[in-house]
């Protein structure tokens, strides 16, 4: 059965993990993930799970790491400071494969910043953070109902491609209060890692089989004995510096993404059908971006929203759709344009961009970005 | 006890071996005690999780055959933490470096033994950083030498068991690669106490910790564990002076404070019947 209830976007993210199977957290308090790692700590004895409050976010990631390893659903929250420590970890969850959520939930500046003040800095980090080539999930929540769904999607995409997923949250979403519908447990799938199933000694646990994109999972202690490293390795888990197989994995890892585009990556369109402006935001931003165009339609202005919910891997492919019919984009993000050099790239100059950026720890207002629709409409009259 | 070569073919990855440390260096025979402790024990082999951070001394986690995770550098026992909070029935094993344990991981260290989490946390102390090429570490004596501290170093030495036994683990001992059955003991007993354990294992590395201070050859240095290491009887009786260059071997402390995870176990059973008669009602 379905229920009403009314939520902060920070609990809607334990909720929704709780929803997932998550049954271990680790972490370390920081503004303004903090009630997520409170929520936890109350709930996940209740349902025989563990919450631990680490020495340090990088410790944090290492215990979710380890939970994974030993079988369990596992996630971490942190902001700022917080994420800059937990890049060593992510890298050695992408490369080791082991299934894991990070929650991000950006707040304002580099440094400590200003710390409960609302930002979309960290769109960059979560893509490059952590050192060398990997490939990356993140996904983005816009609002209370958003972030318990997509809390249980970044569960499942992180077990089916066993990859470190970053649940990219920002303040304004966090410390929403919204009321929400907490669906039916038979409404919404939820995914589990691939299991092996063998026992004693896995000579080839990291043997991919043919059709499948990843390894197949023995939680220590299950009865199967192997190797995890954060090194380069070769089928049987050992390090190698073999060139052929680091090509290999590296391809693979790759390519569990990049083949899988269409699973993982999703948007919101919103009044896209017949818009010639579109207002490209992600996370907390929609909700002024939404009022906006509202506004410019009841003009009859044809404007639209484009969100990158899946904002790693980008949807370029959904943003080039919609080019030909567009005479401009303004892209609104609370950062210095981030966001802004990824559509650069994917329209290739064929499309006018204006761009609305605040890292001062405001919010963009509706009637700025209305602003820029009202003149870039006047363009297209003249 | 076993012979070397059951211990080998029983708890190896022989078809791994031979391992990558150099000849004279102790980290494979500390290995091999860590194994016969294991075998006295008579640990089912899937229940033990080997976990290393990064190091020369961390490598031994790929060739023990069990469960093993070699991880980042200094983040073992966060790890190893994550693993026997997930699954309490799992026996944890951390084996480490001085650089590992006590340098970029001491933070860890000392939180894991303030928990009194249930790990096993064996330090392969080598008294300078090996896998880097002989740069000093936490446990290098005052005024001897390493790579970055080519004029001497200044830096005072951590003692890792008084470190970890004041921040709260329940048991500390400290073996050496020349103390055979001392060694294999107290990792047995650290393996068996309950709580947090830590066992400092002086390893020598004739390769860069000898050869920067002049301490001879592989065997010269087996020798001068010989020589030094001493028991807690002994040095109950040694004057201060008398001390100086000598170290205990065997147990150091213990108490029998309870481990984390049966303390939060408690926590567990109590909310989720709460919770399942609220429920109820
Ligand atoms: C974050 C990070 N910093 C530095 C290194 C480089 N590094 C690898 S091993 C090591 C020191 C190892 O010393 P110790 O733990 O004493 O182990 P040993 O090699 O002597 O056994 C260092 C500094 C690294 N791998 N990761
Ligand atoms: S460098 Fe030292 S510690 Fe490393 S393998 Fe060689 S002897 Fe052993």
């Amino acid at each position: 059965m379905s229920r009403s209830v009314l939520m902060q976007g920070n609990e809607a993210c334990v909720e929704g993990a709780l929803a997932a199977g998550m049954r271990f957290f680790a972490g370390y308090p920081i503004t303004p993930s903090t009630e997520i790692a409170e929520a936890c700590a109350v709930r996940l004895p209740q349902v025989g799970g563990v919450f631990i409050q680490m020495e340090d976010e990088i410790a944090g990631l290492a215990a979710v790491i380890g939970a994974s390893v030993a079988g369990k659903k596992a996630m971490t929250a942190t902001s700022g400071p917080g994420f800059s420590l937990k890049q060593e970890n992510i890298g050695y969850a992408s490369l080791a494969e082991i299934p894991c959520v990070i929650v991000d939930v950006q707040r304002c500046g580099p440094s400590t910043g200003m710390p409960t003040s609302p930002a979309q800095g960290d769109l960059m980090q979560a893509r490059w953070g952590t050192h060398g080539d990997h490939p990356v999930i993140a996904v983005s929540p816009s609002g209370v109902q958003e972030v318990y769904s997509l809390a249980i999607r970044c569960f499942n995409l992180s077990e089916k491609y066993r990859t470190p997923v970053i649940f990219l949250m920002d303040e304004i979403v966090g410390h929403m209060r919204e009321g929400i519908v907490i669906p039916d447990p038979d409404s919404y799938e939820v995914i589990n890692r691939p299991l092996s199933g063998v026992s004693g000694i896995n000579k080839t646990c990291f043997h991919v089989d043919p059709g499948e994109w990843v390894p197949r999972m023995a939680p220590f202690g299950d009865g199967e004995r192997y190797n995890i490293t954060g090194l380069i390795h070769d089928e049987s888990g050992f390090p190698t510096n073999d060139h052929d197989t680091a090509r290999k994995l590296m391809e693979r890892l790759f390519q569990k993404i990049s083949c899988n585009y269409d699973d993982i990556v999703q948007v919101e369109n919103d009044m896209m059908e017949d818009a010639e402006i579109a207002v490209v935001c992600f996370g907390g931003t929609a909700r002024a971006a939404k009022e906006a165009i509202r506004e410019a339609r009841s003009h009859g202005i044809r404007a639209g929203m484009f969100r990158p919910v899946t904002v790693w891997p980008f949807p370029e492919k959904e943003l080039r759709g919609w080019i030909p019919q567009l005479k401009k984009i303004i892209m609104a993000e609370h950062n210095a344009g981030q966001m802004l050099r990824e559509v650069q790239r994917v329209t290739e100059g064929r499309l006018p961009i204006s761009f609305i950026g605040k890292i001062d720890g405001t919010l963009i207002r509706p009637d700025e970005i209305l602003q820029k629709i009202n003149e870039a409409n006047n363009e297209k009259m003249q | 006890m076993k012979k070397c070569s059951d211990l080998v073919f029983r708890y190896m990855r022989v078809d791994h071996l031979p391992q990558i440390w150099c000849p004279g260096c102790g980290n494979g025979i500390l290995m091999r005690y860590v194994a016969a402790a294991i075998d006295d024990l008579k640990l089912e082999r899937e229940k033990v999780v080997i976990v290393s951070g990064i190091g020369c001394s961390s490598r031994a986690a790929g060739y023990l055959d069990f469960n093993t995770i070699h991880t980042t550098h200094g983040r073992a026992i966060p790890f190893a933490t994550g693993i026997k909070l997930a699954r309490p029935e799992l026996e944890v094993i951390v084996i480490t470096g001085d650089g590992d344990c006590t340098a970029i991981g001491g933070n860890h260290l000392i939180h894991a033994a303030r928990r009194n989490m249930e790990l096993t946390v064996i330090v392969f102390n080598n008294n300078i950083y090996g896998m880097t090429g002989g740069q000093y570490s936490p446990t290098t004596p005052t005024g001897e030498y390493g790579t970055t501290a080519p004029y001497g170093n200044i830096d005072r030495q951590f003692d890792i068991p008084l470190l970890a036994a004041a921040a709260g683990a329940s048991y500390t001992a400290r073996g050496s690669a020349y103390h055979t059955q001392q060694t294999i003991k107290v990792i047995r007993d650290g393996i068996a106490n309950p709580g947090f354990s830590l066992i400092d294992c002086l390893s020598p590395c004739p390769t860069y910790y000898g050869r920067k201070n002049k301490k001879g050859s592989a065997v010269d240095m087996m020798k001068y564990q010989r020589d030094h290491g001493i028991t807690q009887t002994q040095w109950d009786k040694l004057s201060e002076e008398e001390r100086k260059d000598k170290f205990i071997i065997g147990q150091l402390t213990k108490n029998d404070y309870p481990g984390y995870t049966a303390i939060y176990r408690q926590i567990i059973e109590k909310k989720r019947e709460n919770t399942e008669n609220k429920d109820r009602k």
